[in-house]
Order: C-alpha cells, then structure tokens, then sequence
C-alpha cells in the first residue's frame, strides 16, 4: 500500500500536465520515471487502483464500465447521426459520402518524433496507430486508395504510392521506422500535391497529416501551397501529438478539413479512427459519375482455365468476367480482353451500412409490466434477460421502428458491427408488396 | 447442463451450433403440393426435412456434453428463437427435446401464419427472412463471446428451401461482414431447387462449407458427414470444395440480380442502367455520358471458362 503513497501524486500530476505539454515538462516527467524504482513505476504509470470503487458495503469492486461505455458509445452515436442530418439539410435518409477516397498519410519522423511522452515513443506509438487505421480504413471505404508519406531531415518522401492492399501499406511502413531532423510542412504539401492531382475526378482527394513537431522548416512561402490545395480541391486534416499550431489550424480551416490534438495514446487512436469513415461529401469536391463494372463469378475450386492477365493454366479460384468471359485471376481489376471495371460485388456492399445507417435507438427505462401486451422480458437479439440483468443496470433500449427492445449491448453490436436492425430485418411490411 | 459444467472442460472441440431453420410455408407447400408452377418438386416434405434436422441436432448433443444448439426458425413474416438446448429447462432426454422443439416451431409457424394473414398477397414474397435470422443468430452469438474468455467455438448453419429475397441484399451482406469480423463461419445447406447466390457469398466470405446435397432422401447423412465436425476438425477431413460462387449483386432500382451494372462513385450504388440522378444520394451525373467507355465494345474475344 505504500507504493500508493509515493507513486500516485506523482502519476497524476503527469496526467494533468500531459494536455499541454513542452519540453520542458517532458524532460521532467522523464527524471521523475528515472527516480523511481521499477515497482514504484509500476504502480505510477499503470494506476491500477483507479478501477476500483467502494461499493454500499465498504467493500472494494472493479469499476462498472459498461453504463459507462454505453454512455460514451450513446454520445458518439448521436453526434454522428447529427452530423449527417446536418450535412443532408433535413432529416431525410439521403446521405451524400464520398466512398471512393485517394488518402495520403503523411508521418512526420522528424527529431520530435523521438520524444518519449508517449511510449515507448511518439513514432512507435504513430506506427501502431496507423497500421490499424489503414486496416480500419479499407475495412470502411472499399476502392479507396491509400498512400504513405514520411516527413524527415526537411524533405518529404513517398514510402508508398496509393494503393489498395493494407498489407503492403504497411509493410512498408514498419521497414522506415527512424527519425530525424527537422520537418517540413511545405515540402509534403507540394509532393502530395503533385501525385494527388493526378486521380480520377470522381475521386475524393484528402490529406491526413500526423504531426508531431511544433515547428516547420519551409523552403518558400506555405500560405501559397495552402492556396493550390485549396483550389485542387484536396482536404487536409491534421492530428497534432503536442499542441496546437496556428499553421495546421489554418490549413485545415482553409481546405475543409479538420483538426484535433491528441491527449494520449488512447486519444490519439481515437481521433484517428475519426478519419476512418467516409466523410460526408462536400458537393463540389468530386465530380459523380456512374461508373460501368461487372461483377465476376468465382469459378469452382476444380476448373482448370486459362487466365487472361498471366497468360497461364492455373487450378481453380479465379473469375470470369461477365462481359467477355475472360478469366482473371484477381479482383478488382480492369478486364485485359473487353476493359470492363471487374469489381466484387461484396467488396462494394461493405460500405453500403453507411448509405442506410441502423437508426439510433430510444432509450427505455424499466416499463412497468403488466402495462404492455408483450412486456418486454428478454432482449429480441440475444434473448438476454432485461430486467434482473447486469444486477442493478436495468436500462435498455428500443428500436423506434420495429419497437423491439434490446440490451445495451446488442445496441452497440448493432449499431457498431452489424448494422442491421434484427427487429426490422425479422418482419416484413405489408404493404410492400 | 452446459451452463452449470465447470468452464474448466472447455476446450477447442466445444461447439455453439445456431441452427437456422427455413420454415417458409410457400416453399414446402409447393414441395407437398407438387403443384409444379415454379419448381419440379423437391422430395422432401417438410415433416421428413424435420426428420433429418432433429436427429442431427441430438447427434450435435451427444457428440460432446458441453456442445450447445440454438434453432432459429425465418419465416415469411417473422424470425423468432425455437430452441435452445443450454436454456435447460426442456429436460434432458432425447423424446422431451423433441416434444418441446416440435411445440415450439408449432407455435411459430402458427403466429407466422397470422401476421401473414393481415391483408397479404402470398405470390409476392416467397423467400425467407434470411436477413433476420443471420442478424438474430450473430446477436446470440455476440452474448456468448461476452460471456466470458472460455466460450463454445460458433457456428452458424443455414438450412434453406425458398430462394434468395433480393430486397434482403444489403441486409445479408451487413451480417455477412460482421460475422466475417468476428470470425463466425456461416455454413449453408440449400435444399431448395436453385442455388442460394447469399449462401455462396456467406460461406465464401467467411470460411463456412457451402453444399447443395443430390439425394435429399440422405439429407441426415450429408448433414453428420458435412457440418457436425467441429471448426478444429474440420482441418482434417475432406469436405465438399467450393463450386464456384455467384458474386452477382442486386440493382437498388429493381431489386434484381445483375452480372454487370453502374455503380455511383460517391455512394457505390449499384444500378442496372444509366440515370440522371442517383436515386440513393441524390448526385447529378451531367458529365456521366461524356465519359463512355469506347474500348469496352470494340474489341470482343470469348474465352472458353471451362
């Protein structure tokens, strides 16, 4: 218990402080971490006895997160249905996004990336965060592009050139893990620049940069690159490690994109996944276009063909393009023989949970019973009992369509992975038909 | 029962099987009737298609103690649970569990046929919820992950007759990806004349078997060789390989299956041919037309697939 008494002032402190810190305070926090012993870190860094709270009885219990959660997961819900009411001018269910984006990730690996505020490091902690984020991002935006930009010694290089694969990306990524030098905002924004006016026009064309300097070491004036971003019509986002640069801010109010300083390392992953889901489109950013594509058959596992892009014999897999009956070998791709746009149509409805979003759910207290026809005893999802669940948490929720009720977390199942209602998807409406 | 066996003796070969039943009254009448409007009569009835499902689900039971069956039945109307083998107050011998899944699916298939009733044309929806029961089965199985670190390996097993309902089409495919996320796979055994293109897809993407069995009179067998291993057993066996699978989408304007389409580049909706404005998120497609593909048409060479 005495370990409490000498590591926990000190954890806290850092905590607080972490919100705007300097230099000088990192170097601080790094003395203190080196004062202390390895067991008195311990309990510094990892606080454990924060997750404990005293119940009724004076005894010691871990933390109820789940109302909690609930909460937080309530909140964000909200905000992005919000958000998407907002951009659509009523509430009207049709939500514009730009699906098809050309992203490129700039990383800044410059000197400040060293800095161990974050551990074991700003650049390892980046690293982690991006590698879920591309997975994250692939995951959301079917034919999207993504691309990889390292800032360092005051020049930009390419790592990666927009691609579509997440393995590659980040591959890539984790054999250029060093840093150095000074950064330049400048230099990145001229290089991005150049590749990204080369996408379709269809395309949405953005820019997320990692920054973790506080500085930039520009070659000429920057307000003129901001202004051919601006008119390339490419959205600049930044997410700040240290604090707020009057630079980035302008940036992002001029491009439309935005900008946020993280915290921590759970808040940073957090305002980086923010940039996962497409954003709602901005009109005139992208030309639209219907675009023509076919939707291959995967031929049986025993059929020996010919494919058009190898030119070999091979066993099994592959698809006949729908046009010409070609076989190719991967998807998506454009067909060698007649060059119809060879997609998979599964790869095209992972995204469709964007255009008809589950609608959020009401919040019900315990209904007394006896007053409903069918009192709503288990959850309609996983049949889990409602009333004498969780011990004392007896909320829970209902589809404001099908007025189904369902636990707390099946509404974030729901509304998080599945995106399908189960009460509306298990009737169908009469009068359809 | 399962619940109250010390979580000790789980292990790898523990299964939770959620077993979703078709009990689509147009399907099977149409299989009794032998009408032959749309189908050359499938030879099996429904009592007998029961005859094969009840032994294989005790046979489940039998196989390990601990292993779970949780029964969905997708009706025309409705989707509700029917059976759930860790509920445990069924009783525990062979004829109570069939005594009480019979009352149960009784009991469904009667409230389905009331919903049906309310002012329903039958010609217009002869398929399944399918999306329903898929979304109904991830949530029981969802509560089962959250239950603890020590947990029956999933599985979902589809057994479906009628065929696929296209205005389920982004319904299924949201389930599909979230069971492919949690590493659920989805096994499909279509007794129905055609193949399902959904149960394709489902068992395509998330690793599950895919089988149409020949001889439905053997129905019980293809059900014990095929689908009652285990997930770590299956690494072992010989099972039935892929026959190809049918990636067609549905057009959002018709609801039909489509091999080729348009598809708009701000929301990926898929249409079956041209329009001025796209019906799901309003874009207006002025330059569309300028931008034809020439070179789709000019040259054209037809490869044998096979």
């Amino acid at each position: 218990m005495s370990g409490n008494g000498v590591g926990g002032p000190g954890g806290r402190r850092d905590a607080g402080a972490r919100g705007g810190d300097d230099e000088e305070e990192d170097e601080e926090e790094g003395l203190e971490g080196e004062g202390l012993a390895a067991w008195e870190r311990a309990y510094a860094d990892e606080r454990s006895w924060e997750s404990l709270q005293e119940d009724e009885s004076g005894l010691l219990r871990p933390i109820d997160t789940k109302t909690f959660q609930h909460a937080q997961y309530r909140r964000r819900l909200l905000l992005r249905t919000a958000a998407a009411a907002g951009d659509s001018g009523s509430a009207a269910p049709r939500i514009q996004r730009g699906l098809i984006r050309y992203l490129y990730v700039v990383i800044d690996f410059s000197r400040a990336a060293s800095e161990t505020d974050y551990r074991p490091s700003r650049m390892a902690v980046v690293a982690k965060c991006v590698e879920g984020f591309v997975r994250e991002f692939f995951d959301q935006n079917p034919l999207s592009h993504i691309g990889l930009v390292a800032i360092k010694d005051g020049i930009a290089h390419r790592l990666t050139e927009l691609g579509g694969s997440p393995e590659s990306q980040i591959r890539a990524l984790m054999g250029k893990l060093e840093c150095s030098g000074d950064p330049s905002l400048q230099n990145a924004l001229d290089l991005v620049h150049g590749f990204l006016t080369q996408v379709p026009s269809y395309g949405h064309r953005e820019i997320l940069i990692l920054y973790s300097a506080l500085t930039t070491c520009d070659p000429g004036n920057i307000m003129e690159t901001i202004e051919n971003c601006k008119k390339a019509k490419i959205r600049c986002s930044v997410v700040g490690l240290s604090a707020e640069i009057y630079i980035c801010k302008h940036l992002c109010a001029e491009t439309g994109g935005s900008y946020t300083v993280a915290l921590d390392e759970a808040h940073f992953k957090e305002l980086l996944q923010e940039h996962a889901p497409p954003s709602p489109a901005i009109a005139e950013y992208a030309v639209a276009n219907l675009i023509k594509m076919g939707f291959p058959q995967r031929g049986a596992e025993t059929i020996i063909a010919i494919c058009s892009c190898h030119k070999e014999p091979k066993v099994g897999g592959g698809y006949t393009c729908p046009q010409c009956f070609a076989r190719v070998c991967e998807l998506p791709t454009e067909c060698n023989i007649c060059g119809l746009t060879l997609v998979s149509s599964p790869h095209l409805a992972r995204s469709y949970h964007h255009l008809f979003p589950v609608l959020p759910f009401n919040e019900a207290s315990v209904a007394p019973l006896n007053s409903y026809q069918k009192s709503p005893r288990t959850c309609f999802g996983c049949q889990q009992d409602l009333l004498n669940y969780g011990s004392k948490s007896s909320l829970h929720v209902s589809c404001p369509k099908c007025n189904q009720y369902f636990c707390l977390d099946c509404d974030i199942y729901i509304h998080e992975s599945l995106h399908n209602c189960p009460g509306c998807e298990s009737r169908r409406e009469s009068i359809l038909s | 029962m399962a619940s109250s066996v010390s979580s000790k003796l789980y292990s790898d070969d523990v299964s939770l099987v959620v077993v979703l039943l078709d009990v689509n009254p147009f399907f099977w009448a149409g299989v009794n009737a032998n009408s032959g409007t749309n189908q050359p009569a499938a030879a099996l009835s429904f009592s007998k298609f029961l005859s094969h499902v009840l032994p294989f689900v005790s046979s489940i039971l039998l196989i390990n103690p601990l292993n779970q069956v949780v029964v969905i039945a997708a009706g025309v109307k409705s989707c509700g649970y029917i059976y759930d083998s860790g509920g445990g107050s069924d009783g525990t011998s062979v004829s109570d569990l069939r005594a009480g899944f019979l009352r149960r699916l009784e009991e469904f298939v009667e409230r389905d046929r009331q919903l049906c009733r309310d002012g329903e044309r039958a010609a217009a929806t002869t398929s399944s919820l399918l999306s329903g029961s898929l979304s109904l089965a991830l949530c029981y199985i969802q509560r089962v992950f959250r239950s603890g670190i020590l947990h029956p390996q999933p599985r979902i097993l589809c057994l479906q007759g009628s065929p696929d309902g296209p205005d389920q089409y982004v319904a299924v495919m949201n389930a599909i990806f979230s069971a492919q996320r949690s590493v659920v796979p989805i096994d499909s055994c279509v007794v129905g004349i055609r193949h399902s293109a959904f149960l394709q897809q489902a068992s395509h993407i998330t690793g599950g078997i895919y089988l149409k069995p020949q001889q439905l009179d053997a129905l019980f067998q293809y059900l014990s060789v095929v689908f009652a291993a285990d997930l770590q057993s299956r690494s072992f066996l010989q099972l039935p390989k892929s026959a190809g699978v049918d990636f067609r989408a549905s057009c959002f304007c018709h609801k039909k299956p489509i091999d080729r389409g348009y598809v708009c580049s701000v929301c990926l909706s898929i249409f079956c041919k041209t329009h001025k404005k796209c019906s799901t998120c309003g874009s207006d497609f002025k330059q569309a037309s300028a931008d034809s593909r020439s070179k789709s048409d000019s040259k054209r060479k037809t490869l044998e697939a096979s």
